[in-house]
């Protein structure tokens, strides 16, 4: 293992007082691990927390800030956050207008967060409304399975949601919000190679040099199938198809179309996959009303790519646009 | 039950993880995410801190303060898991072993909605306590125990992240039953 640490069990917390000396505007509780807005509670608007395991970076910490969330609780790498954390992060952020719970659908998450949002419930008056994000299309929906994954909605979500927070809307509308959201996004990824979790020093899976893994998990975990590399062209086609097969983008004012990296592929190769989503949705008759590209919801130095469509409506694209002041994301500030 | 007896169970089983961890985090890396072993290692490593910082005075505080502190410290799937067996364990410790294992299993299958079959610690819980409601021995329940985690290996998942899999998690013994047949292992080797 080459990794730029000083011992594995310190990881999260080295980052943590990183990000607390590099983004001075935010306050970090080292204690319970939580990266709230410097300028938080903000009274009369709803409290968005979030969170997850590290090893996303910079999903969930480097999306807190003015138009996104008010707090991120950071587990161990790969691993939910535990109730206390969530707890606090959300006592940190009541401004007495509740408090949004945004969880991506792994069991641990949906457990810790569920366990925090009964201890909340019964220490204080604090109104806590939850939404689950699962948008992997890799994984089937059914009673046999967890349900889909969590993925690259989830950093949509956060941004749109953010900004009708921030414009003062009410706890329910934006977790209506929230849902439709949820509702309209749809991801699919593949990965090139593993990662190397820091407390197990190895690779967490082998995946040989002529080989890529079709329907990954932000984790780690296996996908859909193993097939030869391919060129940038159909492994597009690869992620595009399924997505569109599963839901409709046609009409409306087209998707929000996010290409994302998933820690160790550069910004060149992302590019390359862009285009060739966007020739394929110009094939498809899908609009591109606006885009993202780049690695905002890593897997620690995966190689990889992960492609994020969500419908778009007048109301979804100009929330949007509306300013957002984060280490992750900025812009129209 | 005394708190000493309990005090030995955990530790053996905190024993057992540590020497089993990169197993449990082989197990996890097949058909989970590759953290079982660190994450229940760190978590008993706690537990038997608070424990020794601050000796609980009886069998049901010592339950509590365990569950508490794996809730605290371990996330992921199996802090609210293992957290929530401990916490329940200790509101039915006074009827002994039997009815307080049953009482947490209980508070498992409502944490964690699985059902026998799915691939999970129930898998290795169920029997064990079905075992020790009939009147067996602790050893007969791990037993069972170690039994319901091979039962296991040729399940396809349905709950928990091995799921996503399908198919492809079948072959492999689900990590929660490993780490639950060695629980109840601890308890045949320290309990009576």
């Amino acid at each position: 293992m080459k990794k730029l640490i000083n011992d594995p069990a310190d990881v999260v917390a080295d980052a943590l007082r990183g990000m607390a000396l590099a983004h001075p505007e935010l306050r970090v509780d080292h204690e319970n691990r939580v990266v709230f807005r410097g300028d938080g509670p903000r009274q009369g608007k709803v409290g968005l927390v979030s969170g997850g395991g590290s090893g996303h970076e910079p999903m969930h910490g480097g999306f807190v800030g003015r138009g996104m969330l008010d707090a991120a609780c950071a587990g161990e790498v790969f691993t939910s956050p535990v109730p206390d954390q969530v707890v606090a992060a959300t006592q940190g952020v009541d401004g007495g207008a509740g408090v949004l719970h945004i969880v991506k659908n792994y069991t641990g998450d949906v457990m810790n967060f569920e366990m925090a949002a009964e201890l909340v419930a019964a220490e204080s008056g604090t109104e806590v409304v939850t939404v689950v994000v699962d948008d992997d299309v890799a994984v089937t929906d059914s009673l046999y399975t967890a349900g889909r994954r969590g993925v690259g909605t989830t950093v949509l979500l956060e941004k749109i949601v953010g900004a009708a927070a921030e414009e003062g809307r009410p706890l329910a509308e934006v977790a209506d919000l929230a849902r439709r959201v949820d509702d309209a996004g749809r991801s699919m990824g593949t990965a090139l190679t593993s990662c190397t979790v820091p407390a197990a020093g190895k690779p967490t899976f082998d995946l040989p040099e002529d080989q890529m893994e079709i329907g990954i998990g932000i984790h780690g975990e296996p996908g859909r199938r193993r097939v030869p590399l391919a060129p940038a062209r159909e492994v597009a086609e690869m992620l595009v198809e399924p997505i569109l097969s599963d839901l409709s983008f046609t009409g409306g004012e087209g998707v929000i179309c996010f290409v994302n990296g998933l820690g160790a592929t550069p910004l060149l190769e992302l590019y390359v996959v862009y285009a060739e989503v966007a020739a394929l949705l110009d094939k498809a008759g899908v609009a591109i009303a606006r885009s993202l590209v780049g690695p905002y919801m890593t897997s620690l130095d995966m190689a990889g790519a992960t492609v994020t469509l969500l419908r778009a409506d007048d109301d979804l694209l100009r929330l949007w646009d509306a300013p957002v002041v984060t280490p992750g994301l900025r812009w129209g500030a | 039950m005394n708190p000493e007896e309990l005090t030995a169970w955990l530790r053996r089983f905190a024993e057992l993880v540590h020497e089993h961890r990169d197993e449990l985090t082989a197990l996890d890396s097949a058909i989970g995410d590759a953290d079982h072993g660190a994450n229940l290692d760190r978590g008993m490593t706690a537990v038997l801190a608070a424990l020794q910082e601050a000796p609980p005075a009886d069998a049901a505080a010592l339950l509590k303060k365990t569950g508490a502190t794996l809730v605290s410290k371990v996330g992921g799937a199996s802090g609210p898991l293992y957290g929530t067996l401990f916490l329940r364990m200790a509101g039915a410790v006074d009827g002994g072993f039997a009815p307080a294992l049953r009482a947490g299993f209980d508070g498992v299958l409502a944490r964690g909605k699985a059902e026998p079959g799915d691939k999970t610690m129930v898998d290795a819980l169920g029997p064990a306590c079905d075992v020790l409601d009939a009147g067996g021995s602790v050893a007969e329940a791990a037993q069972a125990a170690a039994d319901g985690r091979d039962a296991t290996v040729p399940l396809v998942a349905r709950k928990g992240r091995a799921s996503y899999l399908g198919e492809r998690s079948a072959g492999h013994a689900d990590p929660g039953a490993t780490s639950t047949a060695l629980l109840l292992r601890a308890a045949a080797e320290t309990l009576r």
